[in-house]
């Protein structure tokens, strides 16, 4: 097991080295010169100029760019910002709206394991049932439906009309998570209750099921421990994948709810050619992204022994 | 060895006999109902097993031979499974009628079943331990450390070779022989009265099939249990079973003792069972099989479901379904014609 976890990051490495690479040579290829950019209708003077792209490097080639601005992160700093936030570190920027998005992400995973497996649960163990095709009905709707109207019309009912939950803004501390994370788990929650079902009615008709079953065990034991855990692989996957879409899709959720979190920072830096906080960013959730596979991979050891034996 | 006697002399199922049965399975109708028509899987079908014997119960795939075990066992899915009729007896109580918790506690402790395929039939996720732990910590209420020591000693029984270390692995590092030993161990954890074996040998090698089947002979004399036999497998039959049922369609076409009835068949679809068997003697025997192919549950010929590949089959076989009837003392035959098919056996 040790030595299976340590491969497994091992492995990470070159992946992280690849996916920082393609996003630097990506903003590196994007037209445009930021530096001009800066002074927008008053062109800079030519030697200010200058002094900027000496202080950022931005003359020499990609790859002695890309060397140098990766010694600097093994160092620590990721450099700072051009014109989002000017001058200020990337780190200081990510540290700052770094909490939101990442509570936002855990509120809406949250809604997606335990609603989603829940309702999953319940309409495989209720196959055909109402409740069965109240679920497939609700995903087929929450799937097509556009994230933004779903966001916009969870506003004006919880918000606005019941009441109950704040609209926009951070201002009520975790309860203004509530409505943007379930829109921002929306989605996905409905995939996870769909694989969910399917994987454990799947289960449901396997032999082993029926041993447990002949064993004289109850209903509940044998759903519960025999089926579900082996139900329980595909979500798993599906589960992490979608850690890191959720921490990078939050741009949408964060500007319909107002919050003050790193996926807005990431979209006002790409449209202003801040190269350094949208690579920063971007690093970051690759990191995260595949953190959350490797901690997949040591729960697919830890649900399915038959892996780590491959 | 079962302290009740064993012999057979009024051993058919519609007979008065000396030992009392441990399960008995009367009259048992049960249907599945698809999109596509309603499939009768067992048409009252009737057996019942003693302390300390075995019934085979033989047929062909679709004969509903594995069905009735599976209604024994609750593992009929409905739907699309449906009990209409009949009754299961285990040491004299109605199974069926039984409330949900007594069911399951006869399944733990009354009567237990093993399967053909061990790899599938047996949890990939938890070691081989752990599942058979599984029945002592539920059933028992023994805390971790015991359970596994009698799931240790079960393991060590049924041959595995060190028991104990072998504990801790999972199905998929056991071969397919040692896979069904532990299926065995499991099945015998909380000693039951009778155990169900369902094509217990067919996934495995010619050679592991004597070993296991040796085993189960052996546990079953050690431990005095009734055992219910399904297989296809003439062989087996004849090497281990007391009394045998024949199946077809559905329903038990000749019942008795295993050396009468594959001696002088009295029903014939037992008779073209025993002509299929390739001689020893001629090395180049074509063989003789039945013709034609077994009926579609769905759609059942009137009269007896035989007749259409039936040699003896006049026009009242076609009109008439003939029912299971005593022709001589522990046996009994469903055809009306089993006094000539005998005399031409």
């Amino acid at each position: 097991m040790g030595r299976y976890i340590l491969r497994r990051i091992l492995q990470m490495v070159p992946v992280v080295i690849c996916a920082t690479f393609l996003i630097y040579a990506m903003n590196f290829a994007l037209p445009g010169d930021p530096v001009r950019a800066l002074g927008g209708e008053r062109p800079l003077p030519e030697e200010v100029q200058e002094q900027i792209r000496d202080r950022y490097n931005l003359d020499d080639p990609l790859l002695v760019q890309y060397g140098k601005y990766m010694g600097n992160v093994l160092q620590g700093d990721l450099g700072e910002s051009l014109a989002v936030r000017r001058g200020t570190d990337v780190s200081d920027i990510i540290a700052d709206t770094w909490p939101v998005t990442a509570l936002l992400a855990l509120v809406a995973f949250a809604f997606e394991i335990v609603i989603g497996i829940g309702a999953g649960v319940v309409a495989a163990l209720r196959s055909g049932s109402f409740l069965d095709n109240l679920v497939r009905g609700s995903t087929i709707l929450i799937v097509s439906v556009p994230i933004f109207v779903i966001g916009l019309v969870a506003q004006i009912v919880f918000g606005v009309r019941l009441g109950i939950l704040p609209v926009a803004g951070t201002a009520q501390g975790w309860v203004s998570y509530i409505l943007p994370g379930f829109v921002l788990a929306a989605v996905s929650l409905a995939y996870v209750s769909r694989i969910t079902r399917n994987s454990l009615m799947e289960n449901l008709r396997a032999d082993y099921v029926r041993t447990a079953t002949a064993k004289g065990l109850s209903r509940r034991r044998v759903v519960g421990r025999h089926a579900l855990r082996n139900s329980m692989i595909p979500v798993v996957t599906f589960l992490a994948f979608d850690l890191g879409t959720l921490l990078s899709g939050t741009i949408v959720t964060e500007g319909i709810f107002n919050l003050n979190g790193i996926g807005g920072i990431a979209f006002d830096a790409i449209r202003q050619q801040d190269g350094t906080v949208v690579v920063g960013i971007v690093t970051m959730f690759v990191l995260i992204f595949v953190l959350a596979n490797l901690i997949v991979d040591i729960l697919y050891a830890v649900l399915d022994p038959r892996i780590r034996y491959d | 060895m079962s302290e009740l006697p064993t012999t057979h002399d009024t051993g058919a199922w519609s007979l008065p006999r000396r030992g009392e049965p441990v399960l008995s399975v009367r009259d048992l109708h049960v249907e599945f109902r698809t999109r596509r028509g309603t499939l009768q899987a067992v048409r009252g079908v009737s057996w019942d097993v003693e302390p300390g014997e075995t019934l085979a119960i033989l047929g062909e795939s679709g004969s509903g031979k594995s069905v009735s075990a599976q209604a024994v066992m609750g593992l009929i899915d409905s739907p699309p499974g449906h009990i209409t009729s009949g009754s299961i007896h285990f040491r004299g109580r109605d199974l069926l009628g039984a409330p949900e918790v007594e069911q399951r506690r006869v399944r733990a402790e009354g009567v237990s079943i093993i399967f053909q395929d061990a790899l599938t039939a047996l949890n990939p996720v938890f070691t081989v331990g752990w599942q058979i732990a599984e029945l002592f910590r539920v059933h028992r209420g023994l805390g971790r450390r015991e359970a596994y020591q009698r799931a240790g000693d079960l393991l060590d029984r049924v041959g595995i070779p060190s028991a104990r270390q072998r504990l801790h692995e999972y199905p998929h590092q056991f071969s397919g022989g040692m896979r069904q030993r532990a299926m065995i161990a499991m099945a015998l954890a909380l000693e039951p009265d009778v155990l169900i074996a369902d094509e217990p040998t067919t996934a495995l090698d010619v050679t592991v099939q004597a070993q296991i089947m040796d085993l189960l002979t052996d546990l079953q004399r050690d431990l005095g249990m009734g055992l219910v036999l399904i297989t296809h497998d003439l062989a087996v039959v004849a090497d281990v079973a007391d009394r045998v049922a024949v199946m077809y369609a559905g329903r038990v076409v000749e019942t008795g003792r295993v050396r009468e009835v594959f001696t002088d068949p009295a029903h014939p679809y037992t008779l073209g069972l025993m002509r299929s068997i390739p001689p020893l003697e001629r090395r180049t025997a074509s063989l003789d099989p039945i013709r034609g192919t077994p009926p579609n549950p769905g759609a059942l010929p009137v009269g007896c479901a035989f007749a259409p590949r039936c040699a003896f089959a006049r026009d009242r076989c076609r009109e008439e379904d003939p029912a299971l009837e005593v022709v001589e003392a522990g046996r009994a035959s469903a055809c009306h014609f089993s006094e000539e098919v005998r005399r031409d056996g």
